[in-house]
């Protein structure tokens, strides 16, 4: 049987090498926010004739827009980012637009002023909060506190690898992110809680066995369960990935990060948490 | 039992024959969230003044006056509501109207009558458009567009009162500030109409004369959102999704077949069965679905599989215990009972957050997944359940060892 309690220190330096090396991005370069967070303007057109960004840069230029962020994402389809920008003008930039180079079609158009993006950053704080105390009471609940802990670790090693991979890809953020990273939370949740439950009926059972040992049992017992129930969610979260366009993009990748990562956590770091937490008030006692 | 079974099969497949009548056709019964029809969706913050702090009243009042206003222009299922203590969301479904909408929805329309001083500054209100009671656009003898308003009785009277003082004097007409006339009052007014002339086009008239019927926000506001969404991109985003879910669909129900083979393929019709459910309470509730919405709901399919996966893995491990088949598909439905309502807490209580602290497209995602979890419980356990006890009931496919996935030394 596969030791992976025994070789525990191994999991969580590698889970801390992760963190480290996210966290190093997310301080040096920080996170890709969009506007959700920041404020400003993205517009979506569609042109009746291809574009290139240079022809749309310099129509820009002419109209004093500073500093605008422009993307192609299809032959005719260009994205741009500016700063806040109310209705007036919005409609100033389409009719330039549209006059310098061909008719655009308004796929999307979003403004969002500052309040918003503050509003946002709280509420996912509060969120993410509020949902690891609703975590941490529930496991308490129906397992220890102890367990409560390592599950709560558990999912916070995953919220911070997605935001640190984020960070390195420099990938945009925005309030589906926010969605992503809680739903992780408590998907990630339900493989450790698998591996939690059997060691509670194996407990139960009371076999004459070290704790170790009956982790080691437990998550054994459970890893096809732990590697086939995210699987299938990976499934669909590729698909999504692939197919679902590039509004759902970002959502789809943070949440797959999340999924693999999650997987990691509840295997070899959730239960060995619990392990290294008895043995070391044991040595105490 | 046996009988039980039945009647229990007999009521799924009338609940499933419920849910498509009920979800047919799909694009007419479902409502769709704006980031999927086309529509632009404004969030308006209320600024507090001097006068008049952000109370429910105020809030009430914005909400009433903004009604009016979308209603007047004639846009299609307008949603207006509060959100939060200062703002208000605006939900304009389709794009043509919605121009029109943005134009007037985020002014004040404070109408002032206003003394003019001899030096041409305005001087002190001396009425406002509180007690005016129609305002309509008509011609006139140049065919120049003009506003004519009403009073209601006690507005006539003060605002005979008014021009009967100022006769001979100019009587500025003023609007957020910004003068729409200033003529000198000929005679006393008693009748309490009035025309507001001036050199403006036929649709900027008629804005104003909306704006003066729908009355004046009791405080300002600020736009602090606009988000539209174009019918092509709509229609794009739906396209996409439906085939990401039918892709990942594919997926979840080829991997079920070969890895659990007949229990694999109960779990396919019950996942099936899942989706045309959460459409269906979906319809019955008028939940929106949003684009969000339709990834969470893709999601849960993947999601919607982990409860048969446990409870067929407690089945095998059952098995290669040593059970028969029926106990050990009983152990592994009893067993994996408990795992699964405590992997599920999880994603509902933090589902239910979302639910509670998001806003606009997000709170349709966490919908979703509420009702996919709750959907779930019942599809994977009640309805797998009884159709593989109905199936494990019949001898001839029982014996069958190769359907079951166990191998070939276990007992059947």
């Amino acid at each position: 049987m596969l030791d992976i309690v025994g070789k525990r220190n191994l999991w969580f330096t590698l889970s801390g090498i992760t963190i480290l090396v996210g966290l190093i991005s997310l301080f040096t370069f920080g996170l890709n926010l969009g506007i959700d967070f920041t404020g400003g303007t993205i517009y979506e057109l569609k042109f009746s004739q291809p574009v290139a960004v240079d022809q749309v840069r310099q129509s820009l230029a002419e109209m004093d827009i500073e500093n605008p962020v422009i993307q192609k994402t299809g032959d005719d389809i260009i994205f741009i980012r500016t700063k806040i920008m109310d209705k007036d003008e919005q409609q100033q930039l389409i009719d330039q637009l549209s006059q310098k180079l061909s008719k655009a079609e308004v796929l999307r158009i979003e403004m969002v002023g500052p309040v918003i993006g503050e509003q946002l950053t709280r509420q996912a704080l509060l969120a993410l909060a509020v949902a690891s105390l609703g975590i941490i009471l529930y496991v308490s609940f129906r397992f220890e506190f102890k367990f409560a802990i390592a599950a709560i670790l558990a999912v916070l090693h995953d919220a911070l690898i997605v935001l640190g991979i984020f960070s390195i890809l420099q990938r945009e953020i925005d309030a589906s992110f926010v969605a992503a990273i809680l739903t992780i939370v408590g998907y990630s949740l339900t493989d450790t809680i698998v591996i939690f439950d059997r060691i509670r009926e194996n407990i139960r059972l009371g076999k004459k066995e070290s704790f170790t040992d009956l982790v080691n049992r437990s998550i054994y017992q459970s890893l096809t369960r732990s590697i086939y129930t995210p699987l299938t969610v990976l499934f669909t979260l590729v698909a999504l990935y692939f197919f679902g366009g590039s509004t759902i993009n970002n959502f789809a990748l943070a949440m797959i990060i999340g999924v693999v990562s999650g997987t990691y956590s509840s295997i070899f770091n959730a239960s060995p948490v619990v392990v290294a937490w008895k043995e070391l008030e044991a040595r105490k006692a | 039992m046996r009988l039980g079974n039945t009647i229990k099969f007999a009521v799924t497949l009338i609940l499933l024959a419920v849910s498509i009548y009920l979800i047919h056709p799909l694009d007419k019964t479902i409502k769709l969230g704006l980031d999927l029809q086309g529509g632009t969706h404004v969030v308006l913050k209320l600024k507090e003044t001097a006068e008049t702090p952000i109370n429910q009243e105020a809030m009430n009042r914005v909400i009433e006056v903004i009604e009016r206003r979308v209603n007047e222009l004639g846009v299609t299922e307008p949603i207006v509501q509060s959100q939060g203590k200062d703002q208000v969301i605006v939900e304009l479904p389709g794009v043509k109207d919605s121009k029109q909408a943005l134009d007037t929805i985020g002014k004040t329309a404070l109408l002032e009558f206003k003394e003019v001083n001899p030096d041409g500054s305005l001087g002190d209100t001396v009425l406002t458009g509180a007690s005016l009671k129609k305002a309509q656009v008509g011609y006139d003898q140049y065919q120049q567009p003009i506003i004519s308003i009403e009073f209601d009785s006690k507005g006539a009277k003060e605002f005979g009162k008014i021009t009967e003082k100022s006769v001979g004097k100019p009587l500025a007409i003023v609007l957020d500030n910004k003068v729409l006339s200033a003529p000198i009052v000929q005679e006393p007014i008693t009748g309490g109409k009035a025309q507001i002339t001036g050199n403006r086009s036929v649709e900027e008239a008629q804005k104003i004369a909306l704006l003066l019927r729908a009355g004046a926000l009791p405080v300002p506001v600020d736009i602090a959102e606009i988000r539209t969404v174009g019918p092509t991109l709509g229609a794009d985003s739906i396209a996409k999704s439906v085939n990401a879910g039918i892709v990942g669909t594919i997926l979840v129900v080829i991997f079920m077949l070969l890895v659990y083979r007949l229990p694999g393929l109960v779990a396919n019709f019950t996942l099936i069965f899942y989706i045309l459910l959460v459409l269906a309470s979906m319809v019955l509730l008028k939940a929106t679905l949003t684009l969000p919405g339709l990834a969470g709901l893709i999601l849960s399919i993947g999601m919607a599989v982990d409860t048969n996966i446990l409870i067929f893995e407690r089945f095998k491990e059952e098995t290669r215990a040593g059970k028969s088949l029926r106990p050990a598909l009983d152990a592994g439905f009893e067993r994996a009972f408990a795992t699964v309502i405590d992997s599920h807490t999880t994603t509902f209580i933090t589902a239910l957050i979302l639910f509670w602290l998001g806003t606009g497209t997000i709170k349709g995602f966490a919908v979703t997944l509420m009702l996919g979890i709750v959907i779930n419980l019942f599809t994977a356990i009640t309805v797998t359940k009884n159709i593989l006890d109905l199936i494990v009931g019949v001898d001839a496919i029982r014996k069958i060892k190769v359907l079951w996935a166990v191998r070939r030394e276990e007992k059947c």
